[in-house]
């Protein structure tokens, strides 16, 4: 059965063509690419990505100019009606920004860039993007941002952890994000945002394979291939 | 008309920034600089027929990210 996905390209963004071999090499299924001036998804889409990179050039706040862009008002309905979106990094700030996911990324409180693999623990293995996963298991995912620090007022972040919201941790320390946050889902369970990039982890010549089984649980959930 | 919008990080939420612009300026030698909190200065230039709700609304919608930020209004003599 056909995986029909689409990724989002605004200008400025980096990994979408990174983020549409992904979803390729592991539904076996062609994956749209939309543009941002659109302002039509395709039709009957099973996945939505937002790619990592620097939106509009990270003006105003990151993600804050493509949040407002024709093709997220789309997004935004298209996620109202329960098709999965995952945003990595920009498209993170991008989910952030356009109010389908809590809290804000802020600057790193290391000031520096941070672009390495880094280790998450899975917090919530029983989502649509993280089945593939254990609880608890601790997974190598490349990071590579500036601004990735999350944050959350206390009561919202009390609401993330009751609920199974957090969906990945850090288990070391990265960017300063308020208690090891490093990927958020909503309520509903399908929209994920997280900074570290499973797409650049699929394939053994990426230097690790840690990222493949979110794609293969979402594959799996949705089509049941 | 003249519009000043001053957004500026909400107490409580971390100012690397700020912190990092404090430290330089510790470097220079000045002393007696308590804490330092980076924000943004917007100069709109709108018509005087632009509501107060309509400005407001610009600051909630775009200008400031109201999680993590406050913003407020100055109308500026032309």
């Amino acid at each position: 059965m056909a995986f029909r996905s689409a990724v989002i390209t605004f200008p400025g963004s980096n990994c979408d063509r990174d983020m549409a071999v992904a979803l390729e090499k592991v539904s076996g299924s062609p994956c749209a690419r939309v543009w941002h001036g659109d302002s039509q998804l395709p039709e009957g889409l099973d996945f939505i990505a937002l790619p990592g990179g620097f939106s509009y050039g990270d003006y105003l706040r990151c993600g804050a100019i493509a949040s407002r862009s024709p093709i997220m008002q789309a997004v935004i309905a298209a996620a109202d009606k329960g098709v999965p979106v995952l945003g990595v990094c920009n498209g993170f700030q991008v989910l952030t920004e356009s109010g389908l996911l809590p809290g804000a990324l802020l600057r790193n409180s290391v000031i520096r860039f941070v672009c390495r693999d880094v280790a998450l623990k899975v917090e919530n293995a029983n989502s649509l993007f993280t089945s593939g996963y254990a609880a608890g298991q601790v997974i190598s995912i490349p990071v590579a941002h500036h601004d990735g620090n999350y944050f959350a007022d206390a009561e919202t972040l009390d609401r993330l952890e009751g609920e199974g919201q957090v969906a990945f941790r850090y288990a070391e320390e990265v960017n300063g994000s308020v208690r090891g946050i490093a990927g958020v889902l909503n309520a509903r369970g399908n929209v994920l945002g997280m900074m570290p990039h499973p797409e650049r982890a699929i394939e053994a010549t990426h230097g690790g394979t840690d990222g493949r089984a979110l794609f293969e649980s979402a594959i799996k959930g949705l089509i049941g291939a | 008309m003249k519009v000043r919008v001053h957004v500026s990080l909400k107490p409580g939420v971390l100012d690397p920034q700020g912190r990092a612009i404090h430290h330089s300026l510790e470097g220079l030698g000045f002393s007696g600089v308590n804490d330092v909190r980076a924000g943004r200065l917007f100069e709109l230039d709108v018509e005087e027929n632009v509501s107060d709700e309509a400005l407001d609304e610009m600051c909630q919608k775009l200008l400031a990210n109201m999680v993590i930020e406050n913003y407020r209004i100055e109308k500026v003599a032309a």
